[in-house]
């Protein structure tokens, strides 16, 4: 019998999604604009027999999963900004130790503590490793509740399926606002695969010991690791790498966005196409892997690229890099928590199809 | 009344840090004065009828490099 | 011909990397001794920290997780809550619990979390080549304190912490003990204060620690004979020996 719509709010949606993916363990620090999780995993976990825990810092969640990870069971934790930062080396050692879990994070405006309000200027720490080392994990930026439900559910599973943390990037209108979402039907934990790697329940299969850890002194043998992994990176490349485009093969100039972005980006798309301009959306749903082979193919057929952050500039490097110097690459942000509105990312597309531009880049970074 | 015992050593596990020599009540070890292929000096049973089977020995070393026999039927009163 | 006193099973049987007359190897054994006379060795998961006994997984013949340094006892929490029933133990240092892990030990304490905690106080950070650490004594030399620890003076490097005292104030912990491995008698009392710690989290009972002091001969700059003297005659006078809370429920006193 299929779910009926419900109107549910972002943050709420994605504690839902969660734990019909079977999340057996949350572990999280209040912090705005993502407190609703929290919040709503203590109302509705203990109930359905899960693990809640409100942490003394972000950085003891992040290791509370670490340790839930090891023992097979699905984890999460969720945070802002930065909160996240406080996250980076237990990302890295979750990385570093091949463990599954799930991080939320609902950016806010920074450096610093920043303000409240949405911000996308996490992107680099999201898809570089923010954390020391060699590594990557996938990163999932949806654009709607509905989409951050989806994402959410989708992400305990591929975490699972990779051996990685797998953070969902959103931001702060998406974990505040209402929107309608169907949620995904819950799933059976005891139906979940059994992992092999994992501690626990050594007397009952008889296996040999099963060490959690990152470590390794031999640098043949540490490289000789990290470079397997990136082996299953370029496995994940080519199986999950995912992103929207509309009207792009029309298009003059694309427009370039993720997130809450993207939807102004879609707006002005549409106020253009009303004005007789061809304009098209590009729209990266895995930031990692970044899908650059279709930049590539769209810069290459004499594209112009405008990409839309809520950011000083991030993800327009990777649009950059993608085409490789064949297409001219624009770009237009707010930070501060300012969300840019349709009208001003169409007077920006004006300006880039009247050569009014210069390409990022090339022009200050200061200027609007 | 006393048990009687006596030790077996491990040469290669033993890294000569003497403790049990500390801890043996009645003095049946002491360093040996050949070095083990760590470069280590071991601690030896030198009074082996001294050995009242205590485990003071075994509990102090820090390698369990040390294992402490009952003899039957033996008393060192 | 009996032996009565031997290899544990559930240790491995190597040689460690820790130096000669490092309380650890004790610590180890004791550990061992106590799962196997429980019968716990394939319920069994310990937590390695950084520090000397980053290298304690290649010596406990069961399943470990490595964390971050400090963050031993979140790591701990997140195991012993998805495995209530298999023995968890996180074993740390006094960097790793006593410094960077500050937090991470208190909250862990004050929710009482069901794990047993070992706290290996040397005094010292071995790993790391001897600097000060938060148990460093008044006085004693360290790498960052060449000239001895000054508590209140310029260098403001602050006062030796008591940890069991200090962890005595939260209501969720239930058993905290001090104990030592620097002679015998001391070695056997710790293994009787860890047996009650074990049996106590079996029972569902928790939080329970046992700090055990220990010799680190090699920062210390001294022999190992020379080195367990030292600790009775400076350590045990500002750390006292025994048990400093106990609120066990009545049969597990």
């Amino acid at each position: 019998m299929p779910e009926e719509k419900k109107l549910m709010k972002g943050n709420e949606a994605i504690a839902e999604a969660a734990l019909r993916a079977g999340c057996r363990a949350y572990f999280g620090y209040p912090i705005t604009p993502q407190s609703e999780i929290p919040a709503y995993m203590a109302r509705h976990m203990l109930d359905r027999g899960r693990v809640f825990i409100q942490a003394e810092s972000e950085t003891a969640a992040i290791n509370m999963v670490y340790g839930a990870a090891s023992t097979g069971a699905r984890a999460m934790t969720s945070s802002s900004s930065p909160g996240v930062s406080l996250k980076q080396e237990g990302i890295s050692y979750l990385c570093g130790a091949d463990l599954p879990c799930v991080v939320i994070n609902v950016q806010r405006s920074g450096p610093g503590l920043g303000g409240i309000s949405p911000g996308q200027g996490d992107y680099f720490q999201s898809t570089r490793g923010g954390g020391h080392g060699d590594y990557y994990h996938l990163v999932l930026a949806p654009k709607s509740v509905q989409e951050a439900a989806d994402l959410t559910y989708e992400a305990f599973a591929l975490a699972d399926k990779w051996r990685m943390p797998v953070m969902v990037l959103a931001d702060g209108l998406i974990g505040q606002m209402m929107e309608g979402v169907v949620l995904p039907a819950e799933l059976e934990i005891s139906r979940l695969p059994v992992k092999p790697w994992a501690v626990g329940g050594q007397a009952a299969s008889g296996r040999a010991n099963n060490h959690v850890t990152s470590i390794n002194l031999v640098p043949d043998e540490l490289e000789a690791k990290v470079r397997e992994r990136y082996r299953r990176y370029d496995e994940i490349r080519d199986a999950e790498t995912r992103h929207e485009e509309i009207n792009v093969e029309e298009a003059d100039l694309i427009l370039v966005g993720y997130g809450t972005s993207s939807r102004v980006a879609q707006g002005a798309m549409d106020l253009a196409r009303a004005e007789g301009l061809k304009l098209g959306l590009f729209r990266p749903i895995t930031l990692w892997p970044f899908p650059e082979a279709r930049l590539a193919e769209l810069a290459a057929k004499g594209k112009k690229f405008l990409v839309v952050e809520m950011s000083m500039g991030q993800m327009v490097e990777d649009v950059r890099l993608a085409a490789d110097g064949k297409a001219e690459v624009h770009f237009f942000g707010r930070c501060g928590g300012n969300i840019p509105n349709e009208d001003e990312v169409l007077a920006a597309a004006k300006d880039v199809l009247a050569g009014r531009s210069t390409p990022f880049g090339r022009r200050p970074r200061g200027k609007r | 009344m006393a048990f009687k015992g006596r030790v077996e050593i491990d040469r290669e596990r033993c890294k000569g840090c003497l403790l049990c020599v500390r801890a043996c009540p009645t003095k049946v070890l002491a360093v040996s004065d050949t070095a083990n292929s760590w470069g280590y000096y071991p601690a030896v049973q030198v009074a082996e009828d001294k050995c009242i089977a205590c485990g003071n020995c075994y509990v102090v070393c820090p390698d369990v490099a040390i294992t402490v026999y009952k003899l039957e039927g033996g008393s060192n009163a | 011909m009996e032996a009565i006193y031997k290899h544990p099973k559930s240790l491995v049987p190597v040689q460690t990397k820790y130096c000669p007359g490092c309380g650890h190897g004790v610590i180890h054994r004791i550990i061992s001794e106590l799962i196997d006379e429980m019968g716990l060795q394939g319920r069994s998961i310990i937590t390695n920290p950084v520090g000397c006994s980053i290298w304690a997984d290649l010596y406990f013949d069961f399943d470990s997780v490595q964390p971050p340094h400090g963050r031993t006892p979140a790591a701990a929490t997140g195991i012993k809550r998805m495995l209530p029933d298999h023995l968890v133990i996180c074993y740390q240092g006094d960097g790793d619990l006593a410094a960077i892990g500050t937090a991470e030990i208190i909250h862990a304490a004050n929710r009482g979390e069901k794990f047993t905690t070992i706290f290996v106080n040397n005094a010292i950070y071995g790993m790391t080549g001897g600097q000060m650490a938060p148990t460093t004594l008044i006085g004693q030399k360290a790498a960052t304190a060449p000239d001895g620890r000054d508590a209140e003076g310029e260098a403001g490097m602050g006062f030796p912490i008591k940890v069991c005292e200090l962890l005595a104030t939260l209501g969720g912990t239930k058993y905290l003990a001090r104990g030592s491995v620097n002679n015998a008698v001391n070695a056997r009392k710790t293994k009787g204060y860890i047996k009650k710690a074990l049996e106590a989290q079996m029972r569902g009972e928790g939080f329970s620690l046992v700090e055990v002091l220990s010799a680190c001969p090699t920062n210390w700059s001294m022999k190992p004979m020379e080195s367990v003297e030292w600790l009775e005659q400076n350590m045990i006078p500002f750390y006292p020996l025994g048990e400093i809370k106990n609120t066990l429920a009545e049969v597990s006193k």
